[in-house]
């Protein structure tokens, strides 16, 4: 079986800056990765790659054996690739029901029609009234995306992503700015939410790294220094000295 | 439907409601039927004429600024094109006896529309925000100039014009006299809107609105907003074009300005002050701006001169739009709190309308002095002659201004302080403002 994200030799550059230093990664399906790092490591610049946002300088991108790399974002969200934002990144001026919505349209194969009453589509209603809920968002479903809360709109990034089925799901410091208890939720959240889809995620809260991923990788200077199981990574001296520091001692 | 459907998802519309929704409209159709019972002028019947293509025009506008987020300054190529090509329709069809009555040649003019929006878009549509604004006006130059330029087909400075009464004729309908050419805009104008507005209830309608609040992220849930925004292009050149057949077949003209940048900046226009963030809002605006252009050249020689004013005052004051000033208060009337605004707009009014005053005393003063200082200095002007080089009347213009500002400004404060004070009790209602 294919990985589900496989990254082969990707090196990514600005001018004459290398933020992405040759990059392998393989994550197999079903898997919860976590992608950590310090500032700076280039650990969303990875996710821009993967997810179209930008194209690798060289290198290749795969998602279940195919390449993906070079092809523009919405391709590879049609292919079952999804993706959040570290900074919260929604339609501001719909409600939360619109905003969902919007997420489930393409999944459900309604594209770009011009000839269908959107209020007339059963399946587009349960769906985003199942992720509604999913979320613990259907209190506000009338409320705009832009007048939420902080912790209610990063939970409804995290719907919009996974809204369309993509079994594939790339977060991006999901829990970025949260209180603890928020984090908890969170959590649970994202835990209900990707069961038996692969997850790519990078986070800075090591408890939630450490009580989430199956498997870990660490990023310096955009290049993965280690990659394994929590306990493998916890071990590692290399990972010790570059990133976690005084911290893991 | 689902048990969760049915707990989180938004109520579809009760019978009642739904009866309601189709009243409206049922009933906008019968009012227009019948205005020309109350209405029956000729002066009256060309002003609803002239409004109905407009209310088609700036709704196709807003399918591009409202909904899409498109800033377009060309909107009049498509509006134009589909007028020249209605004209040499008309022409053609008449010479030849072509089965082919004037009612639906109209969508002559919309496909016209359709086609150099499906050319033309292509590439002026990669791009939203400034390219996409800058391109229109390139185009719409490039088509503005090439009108006076090709003249075989634009007919250059004169145009061209048409016979519309030479066509098949329908019900023994002629459509000579402006009456049956009413109903017949009227009867455009009643399509159109509805299907404007079932267009924003689509899938394609709804990720218009995506594209317009948030284009990258558009892209992140499947769709290219390239092609979101390149249908949406499509569809607004269509109607557009219908828009400037009827205007052609109105007239029985078609000329180069039918094309250019007064016709595509009355556009933007319209539905700017009538206000881009409600269906309605262009409706709204297409009637004001016609309304007031027709009264306003009447009252005074520089008549676009206040146009622009107003079109400042709207977007400074009230980006909404005049719909968008009227929703605001929405919440209070439900609340039962608009009561307690009321009596400061009233205070405020008085002041304001002095400044406005004012304004125009200086404004028309002016302009006599440095348009035609050599003529007799007693003017004319909405209706009230003075003499524009009496010290008296600059008196009174400062001090209707300047005094007028002064104490407006205080009773605007108390009509912001009001306001504050009815949101604020709305809100506690729980009615969100």
């Amino acid at each position: 079986m294919s990985a589900a994200i496989e990254l082969r030799g990707v090196e990514k550059s600005f001018g004459n800056v290398a933020i992405i230093r040759n990059i392998n990664l393989s994550v197999a399906q079903g898997e919860r990765h976590a992608l950590i790092g310090p500032n700076g490591a280039g650990k969303s610049t990875t996710f821009n790659l993967i997810s179209g946002y930008m194209a690798p300088s060289s290198g290749s991108v795969l998602l279940r054996g195919q390449i993906i790399s070079g092809l523009p974002p919405y391709q590879i969200n049609r292919r079952g690739l999804s993706r959040s934002f570290q900074v919260t990144n929604v339609f501001a001026n719909m409600s939360v029901w619109e905003n969902l919505r919007c997420a489930v349209l393409w999944a459900t194969g309604h594209r770009y029609a011009f000839w269908k009453n959107i209020d007339n589509l059963p399946e587009v209603r349960d769906r985003t009234a199942q992720i509604l809920a999913d979320i613990n968002l259907t209190e506000r479903r009338d409320v705009p995306a832009g007048l939420l809360t902080y912790a209610e709109q990063r939970a409804l990034e995290i719907g919009i992503t996974v809204a369309g089925g993509a079994d594939v799901i790339l977060l991006d410091e999901p829990t970025a700015g949260m209180s603890h208890h928020e984090t908890e939720h969170a959590v649970a959240l994202i835990r209900r939410l990707t069961e038996g889809r692969t997850l790519l995620i990078v986070e800075h809260d090591m408890s939630v790294v450490f009580g989430l991923a199956d498997r870990i990788s660490v990023l310096v200077y955009g290049q993965i220094i280690a990659s394994g199981t929590p306990e493998e990574i916890r071990g590692n001296p290399k990972v010790k000295e570059a990133y976690l520091g005084e911290e893991a001692a | 439907m689902s048990e969760i459907t049915s707990s989180a998802a938004p109520p579809l519309p009760a019978p009642a409601e739904k009866l309601k929704f189709y009243g409206l409209w049922v009933g906008a159709a019968i009012a227009l039927l019948l205005l020309p019972k109350i209405f029956s002028s000729g002066g009256s019947l060309t002003t609803f004429s002239l409004i109905g293509i407009s209310i088609i025009f700036a709704l196709s506008y807003n399918i591009l600024l409202g909904q899409t987020g498109m800033l377009s300054f060309g909107h009049a190529v498509y509006y134009g094109l589909g007028g020249f090509l209605v004209i040499h329709a008309i022409n053609i069809i008449g010479a030849n006896k072509l089965p082919m009555p004037l009612p639906i040649v109209p969508l002559i003019g919309g496909l016209t529309g359709l086609l150099f929006a499906v050319l033309l878009g292509w590439v002026s549509t990669k791009r939203s925000g400034t390219a996409f604004a800058m391109i229109s006006l390139g185009v719409a130059e490039l088509i503005a100039s090439s009108a006076l330029i090709l003249r075989t087909f634009f007919g250059g400075e004169a145009g061209i014009s048409a016979n519309r009464t030479k066509l098949l004729r329908v019900f023994d309908w002629n459509f000579g006299p402006q009456i049956q050419i009413y109903y017949l805009i009227a009867a455009w104008t009643v399509i159109a809107v509805i299907a404007m507005y079932a267009l924003t209830r689509t899938p394609l309608g709804r990720m218009c609105n995506a594209v317009r609040d948030n284009p990258e992220r558009v892209q992140f849930v499947g769709y290219d907003p390239h092609v979101v925004r390149y249908l949406a292009f499509c569809f607004s050149g269509f109607f557009a074009g219908i828009a400037g057949a009827l205007a052609a077949i109105n007239f029985e003209i078609a000329n180069s300005a039918y094309l250019g940048a007064v016709q595509s900046g009355t556009v933007l226009f319209a539905t700017y002050i009538g206000g881009v963030g409600f269906f309605i809002g262009p409706i709204v605006g297409a009637i004001f701006v016609t309304f007031l252009s027709l009264g306003l050249s009447d009252l005074t020689p520089v008549w676009q001169l206040y146009f622009g004013l107003i079109f400042i005052a709207v977007v400074v004051f009230a980006p909404g739009g005049i719909t968008g000033l009227l929703m605001m208060h929405r919440p209070l009337l439900k609340a039962g709190t608009l009561p307690r605004v009321l009596p400061s707009y009233l205070i405020a009014l008085v002041p304001t309308l002095a400044m406005i005053a004012g304004l125009a005393l200086s404004i028309e003063t002016i302009v006599h002095f440095t348009v035609s200082p050599g003529d007799d200095s007693h003017i004319k002007a909405f209706g009230v002659s003075f003499d524009a080089a009496s010290p008296y009347i600059w008196a009174m213009a400062a001090i209707l201004l300047i005094g007028g500002f002064l104490v407006a400004r205080r009773t605007w404060t108390w009509v912001g302080h009001a306001w504050d004070h009815a949101t604020s009790t709305a809100r506690e209602k729980g009615i969100a403002a």
